[in-house]
């Protein structure tokens, strides 16, 4: 049906997309994970309240989330020139994606922290623990089928925001898509895409349900 | 040296700009291998209370010792050691959902930073302690309150604590279980010598292992003794009440006409019926019997009667005269009780 320039083009595409997926939601737990946890230790009924930390985290979080992927995006495009080199293609889409996940991770994580039963913590805190064990050996413990759902949905999430970032050069399928479907009116090369990425996003989903099964000792 | 001294404790919060006093001027002592309960309704104070122990909650006032330690003096590492040997219990168990059996009751000792290896060993020995050694691999979800309640207590006990807090560790228990889960807690206070400080409602729970009780009401100590001289004869309103659990109140026997209620308290003493009907036919007048139980405080068989005498202030001081002449501890008690 296609010849073979464009099948290479298509796995290209994909490798593309789980590449920025992937790296931009791993790179968003490594900033946006301590950042949800600062977060809840910080407010006002956390481990350490502390106002003027909560504020801050509180404001960057609202101000990154309130402004629209595209404008952050091209916002970012001397950062992410200063940080990869260039300002086109799948790595340099990651920076802009880390950028946009961070806050929203911390705000995911934040929450499932908060899931925690207090009572468990207080037991902790009555066995003697240390703020740095409460975090790493009760919260981190108890909330990790909550992380890990917040976590499939933010990939979901950040293979949108991926494809999304295709209208603007970064690559993957979304960019495929984008220029055959958009510009060219390939439909059928098009629906390819959409289709890859509806069964990529389905991968996922169930690649973590089936995670969360394994993880959770909460049921049966 | 007493093992737990409050000395002038208490606690506020603020609410809303407003100052809820939950604890007022309290001061108490608990000896080595007492059972102490502290009793009262639901708010009087006494989750604070047994938080301020181990200083989960910092008091605003008042100083509480722990074998002589003022708490209030310790560094926050000071205190994180301190509280390792204050084990405590709750009412909703409060067990890692997560971890198994073992692992939650190796989790103070993990604390503590004991090799793995060295904490399922000790969690074993306590599993055969609370008899739950076939649960080991189990999760708390898979488990029954008691069980939970168990595993808390194995938990709790594994730093080999002095002193063992439980904070309505049975409120959550049917009466069966609740009574195999206080049997655990006497056998650990017998066995380990260790002081137990017990949190609850249950006028039921303090006689059945309690020593000593000290009653709250509305945050105020009102009322402390050996349990048997308070179930005996309270003095103060909250006692009484807790005493009764306010069983009668909603008994139709309420609503017969006594003109006056008495409660007599009678020990190891089979003969009290005759001296019931013996002050009957003294009287020659009916008494109406409004309560009547039996209860074990301490290994002894107490029973408690609440009366209802008769019209005429005469006849009602006889009775009286009469049934405290038999060795009978006789209070009055009020109408609406
Ligand atoms: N953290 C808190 N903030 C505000 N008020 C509190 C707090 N903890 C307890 N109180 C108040 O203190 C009183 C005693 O509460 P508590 O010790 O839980 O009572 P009990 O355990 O006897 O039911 C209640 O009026 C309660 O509302
Ligand atoms: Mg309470």
């Amino acid at each position: 049906m296609f010849d073979q320039t464009v099948v290479n083009m298509i796995g290209t595409g994909i490798k593309d997309t789980l590449y920025m997926t992937l790296a931009s939601t791993f790179f968003g737990y490594v900033f946006g994970l301590p950042f949800g946890i600062v977060l809840y230790v910080t407010r006002k009924d956390g481990l350490r309240p502390n106002r003027f930390i909560y504020f801050v985290g509180d404001a960057i979080c609202n101000i990154v989330r309130s402004v629209p992927f595209l404008i952050l995006l091209i916002l970012l495009i001397p950062f992410t020139r200063f940080l990869v080199g260039k300002s086109y293609g799948s790595s340099a889409t990651v920076v802009p994606l880390v950028i946009c996940a961070v806050p929203y991770i911390a705000r995911v994580v934040e929450a499932s922290l908060h899931e925690v039963d207090a009572g468990v913590i207080e037991a902790a805190k009555a066995m003697g623990a240390g703020k740095l064990q409460i975090i790493w050996k009760v919260l981190l413990v108890e909330a990790r089928v909550s992380l890990l759902n917040g976590a499939v949905i933010t990939t979901g999430i950040l293979l949108g925001y991926s494809a999304m970032s295709g209208t603007v050069g970064g690559g993957g399928l979304g960019d495929i898509a984008v220029r055959y479907g958009y510009y060219r009116w390939q439909t059928d090369i098009m629906a390819v895409t959409v289709v890859l990425l509806i069964v990529i996003f389905q991968l996922i989903q169930n690649a973590g349900s089936r995670m969360v099964g394994w993880i959770d000792h909460r049921k049966r | 040296m007493s093992e737990i001294e409050i000395k002038n404790l208490t606690k506020t919060f603020e609410v809303k700009g407003q100052t809820v006093t939950a604890l007022d001027h309290i001061s108490f002592r608990v000896e080595k291998g007492d059972i102490f309960g502290i009793i009262g309704m639901s708010g009087a104070g006494k989750s604070t209370l047994v938080r301020s122990i181990n200083f989960l909650e910092k008091p605003t006032e008042g100083q509480v010792l722990i074998g002589g330690t003022d708490l209030g003096s310790l560094s926050e590492k000071e205190l994180r050691r301190e509280r390792r040997k204050i084990g405590m219990i709750f009412q909703d168990f409060h067990l890692l959902e997560q971890k198994n059996v073992l692992d939650n009751i190796g989790f103070s000792l993990e604390i503590e930073g004991k090799k793995k290896r060295a904490a399922r060993e000790r969690a074993r020995e306590l599993l055969q302690l609370v008899h739950l050694e076939e649960k080991e691999k189990a999760y708390p979800s898979q488990l029954s309150g008691g069980q939970k309640q168990r595993v808390a207590i194995a938990r709790a006990l594994a730093a080999n604590p002095d002193i063992l807090l439980c904070d309505e560790a049975t409120s959550a228990l049917d009466p069966q279980t609740t009574e195999s889960i206080l049997l655990l807690l006497k056998e650990i206070n017998e066995k380990f010598g260790i002081t137990i400080v017990i949190i609850t409602h249950q006028m039921s729970v303090v006689t059945r292992i309690c020593n000593k009780v000290a009653v709250i009401d509305s945050g105020v100590l009102v009322e402390e003794g050996l349990v048997q001289k308070i179930f005996e004869s309270p003095k103060s309103d909250a006692a009484k009440e807790l005493i009764f659990e306010r069983k009668i109140r909603h008994t139709p026997l309420r609503r017969l006409d006594a003109a006056r209620t008495i409660r007599i308290v009678f020990q190891e003493n089979p003969a009290y019926e005759p001296v019931i009907s013996n002050v009957i036919l003294k009287a020659q007048t009916p008494v109406n019997i409004l309560k009547a139980d039996t209860k074990n405080i301490g290994g002894k068989a107490v029973g408690e009667m609440v009366l209802g005498l008769p019209e005429g202030q005469n006849i009602q001081e006889r009775i009286i005269a009469d049934l405290r002449k038999s060795g009978l501890i006789v209070t009055e008690v009020s109408v609406d009780v």
